[in-house]
C-alpha cells in the first residue's frame, strides 16, 4: 500500500505539523499513528519530544529545542519514506457502559421527534455501532469520535446549557461524546456514562487513546449504580478488547 | 510552609508546566510569564523548574510558618513585609511569623513569588502547575496551606538584579502557525498595522481581542494548538491561547507567538494595547 502523502507547517520555534490529506479516514488515522510510533522508536528518541494527533495531523512539539524549520521539514519527510511498511501499533476496543434512562437522557424526547425515530430505535442505532477515536482534547479526556450512524445526524441545541454533567452522552452533527467533566456545552443528551474518561486519582489518567475504538452498552438504571460505586472505590477495570489491524 | 491569609483575586502555584499529557486534552499549565520567573529563580539559585505563586490583578496576604528566602518579579506591585514595602527582583531573607501584603497593581498584571527552593503542593503528573481538574482547584483560598522546604542557610551570589522592564512593551513577535497562508492581502495588512485592545475576556485559558479582521469561511479538521497560539474565528475574531488553553482546536491557526510575545501579553489586563510583528 502506497502511504498518503504529508506535508508540513511551521508552527512556532518549537513545534511543527505534520498534515495528510484533510479526510476523516480509518486509513489516515492508523498512517499517522504508525509515523507518531515511528519517529518515537527510531528517529526523536529523547523524551522531551510529545506528539498530539487529530483526524488528519500531527504536532510535534519540544519546548527545549528550537527548531530550524526547513531542515526539520526535510528530515520529517526523508524519515517517513523511510518509515516503510510498520506492523500496526496494537489498539484496543472499549466498551463503555450507558444509561439512557430519562433522568440522563435529557434530550431523547426532543430528538426523537426531529429524527422520526423512537427513544428505543435511536439508543438501538447508538450501541450497535462502533466508534473511531479520531483525537482528544478540548477538556481533558474528550474524545472527538468518529462513525456516527448518519440516521443519528442532529442540530446542535440552538440555546447551549450552560452547564452539562459530567459522564453526560450527547450527540450532534456527526459526532458522539462523553463530557469528561462538568461543562457548557451544546450537544444533545442522550445519556450517562458511569466510568470517567479521565481520572486524575489514577497513576495514567486516560485509559482511551487516538486510534482506540469505542462501543456503548445500555445497562440499567441499578447497574448504572453500581459501576458509579466500583469507580468510586476504585475497582471498576473499562472492558477491552484487543483489535487485530 | 505558606499559610493564606486572604487569596487575592486569582492566586495559583505554576511552575514551567505539565508536559506528555497534551494528548490526553491536558493543557501544558504553567507560569504565564516565563520571563519575570526565570529571572526570580535565578536569584535564588533555584531549578527553573521550581514553582511559584502566580499572583494576578489583587494579591494576597500571606503568613510564613517557617524561615526561608524570597523574591519577587512579574507585575509591579506595592508589597510589603511586615509593613514595610519591598520590591522585585531582590532575595529577601523571611523569619517565622512574617507577613507579605500585596496591595495595589502598579504596572503589569501577573506577579509571581519565589521561594527558596520551590514551592511543593502535591505534584499531579510531573507538574505543581494547578489546574483544575488535574489539581483539586484552580486557584488558592483564604487558609490554604502551601508547603516549601525551610531554609536558613542560603547565600545568595547575587542578591539583587536591575532588570529591563518589558511590562510596558506592546509588540508581540509571532512566527507563521499552519494556517497562515489562508490569510488574505486585507487581513494581513490588517493584522500587522492594527493596535489591537485586549477585550475583558482574558485568563490562563485564552486572551481575546477587541478589533477584528474580515470574516472568512475557511474551514478546517480539529488539530493541536499550543500555549500562545493566535487563532482567527469565522467572524474575524482574534483568539489568543494561553498556558491553560485547550490542546486541540478547530479554528485557524493563523500566528503563534514567541516565548517573549507569551509573556508581555500574559502581562496585559483588557483594554490594554498590543500589535504583532512577524518574524
Amino acid at each position: 500500500m502506497i502511504s498518503p502523502k504529508i506535508h508540513t507547517k511551521p508552527f512556532g520555534l518549537h513545534a511543527i505539523l505534520v498534515e495528510w490529506p484533510m479526510e476523516v479516514s480509518e486509513v489516515i488515522l492508523n498512517n499517522i499513528l504508525q509515523f507518531e510510533t515511528f519517529l518515537k522508536n527510531h528517529c526523536l528518541e529523547e523524551s522531551d519530544w510529545e506528539y498530539v494527533s487529530a483526524y488528519n495531523s500531527l504536532l510535534i512539539v519540544n519546548k527545549k529545542v528550537t527548531l530550524d524549520y526547513a531542515s526539520f521539514s526535510e528530515k520529517l519527510q526523508h524519515w517517513y519514506v523511510s518509515m516503510g511498511e510498520k506492523k500496526p501499533y496494537q489498539k484496543y476496543l472499549w466498551r463503555l457502559p450507558v444509561s439512557y434512562e430519562k433522568e440522563f437522557g435529557i434530550d431523547l424526547d426532543e430528538i426523537s421527534q426531529q429524527l422520526s425515530l423512537t427513544e428505543t430505535e435511536i439508543i438501538a442505532l447508538h450501541t450497535s455501532h462502533i466508534y473511531t477515536v479520531y483525537g482528544i482534547g478540548f477538556l481533558p479526556g474528550f474524545m472527538y469520535l468518529g462513525g456516527l450512524p448518519k440516521v443519528l445526524e442532529t442540530a446542535r441545541k440552538n440555546t447551549p446549557r450552560m452547564v452539562v454533567k459530567k459522564g453526560a452522552v450527547g450527540i450532534a452533527g456527526k459526532q458522539t461524546g462523553i463530557y469528561p467533566q462538568e461543562s457548557p456545552g451544546g450537544w444533545n443528551i442522550i445519556g450517562s456514562c458511569p466510568v470517567p474518561i479521565f481520572d486524575a486519582t489514577k497513576k495514567e489518567p486516560c485509559f482511551v487513546a487516538v486510534g482506540d475504538q469505542i462501543q456503548f452498552y445500555k445497562v440499567s438504571r441499578a447497574k448504572y449504580d453500581l459501576h458509579k460505586i466500583e469507580v468510586e472505590v476504585g475497582i471498576y477495570t473499562p472492558e477491552k478488547i484487543k483489535i487485530d489491524a | 510552609m505558606l499559610k493564606v491569609l486572604k487569596s487575592g483575586f486569582y492566586t495559583s502555584v505554576q511552575d514551567l508546566g505539565r508536559f506528555h499529557y497534551r494528548n490526553k486534552g491536558v493543557p501544558v499549565s504553567g507560569v504565564m510569564d516565563e520571563l519575570s520567573v526565570f529571572k526570580a529563580n535565578t536569584l535564588l539559585e533555584n531549578e527553573v523548574t521550581d514553582a511559584v505563586l502566580e499572583i494576578t490583578m489583587t494579591g494576597p496576604t500571606l503568613l510564613f510558618e517557617e524561615e526561608t528566602y524570597i523574591v519577587l518579579a512579574g507585575a509591579e506591585m506595592s508589597v510589603t513585609l511586615n509593613n514595610l514595602p519591598i520590591k522585585n527582583y531582590k532575595v529577601y531573607q523571611i523569619d517565622v511569623g512574617d507577613i507579605l501584603s500585596y496591595g495595589n497593581l502598579v504596572a503589569g498584571f501577573r506577579g509571581y513569588l519565589a521561594v527558596k527552593g520551590g514551592f511543593k503542593p502535591k505534584a499531579m503528573y510531573g507538574s505543581y502547575s494547578f489546574y483544575k481538574p488535574i489539581t483539586f482547584a484552580n486557584r488558592l483560598t483564604d487558609g490554604d496551606i502551601v508547603p516549601f522546604e525551610y531554609n536558613k542557610i542560603f547565600r545568595p551570589k547575587i542578591s539583587e538584579i536591575k532588570v529591563d522592564s518589558f511590562l510596558n512593551e506592546i509588540v508581540l513577535e509571532a512566527h507563521k502557525a499552519p494556517e497562515f497562508d489562508m490569510l488574505t492581502e486585507e487581513q494581513l495588512e490588517v493584522i500587522f498595522t492594527t493596535e489591537f485592545t485586549v477585550a475583558k475576556e482574558n485568563n490562563r485559558m485564552a486572551y481575546q481581542l477587541n478589533e477584528t479582521l474580515k470574516e472568512h469561511a475557511v474551514s478546517m479538521l480539529t488539530s493541536a494548538t499550543l500555549p500562545g497560539t493566535v487563532q482567527l474565528t469565522p467572524a474575524g475574531k482574534l483568539i489568543i491561547l494561553m498556558k491553560d488553553g485547550q490542546t486541540t482546536g478547530g479554528y485557524p491557526r493563523i500566528l503563534q507567538l514567541s516565548d517573549k510575545a507569551i509573556a508581555i501579553l500574559a502581562q496585559k489586563r483588557a483594554g490594554a494595547k498590543v500589535c504583532f510583528k512577524l518574524v
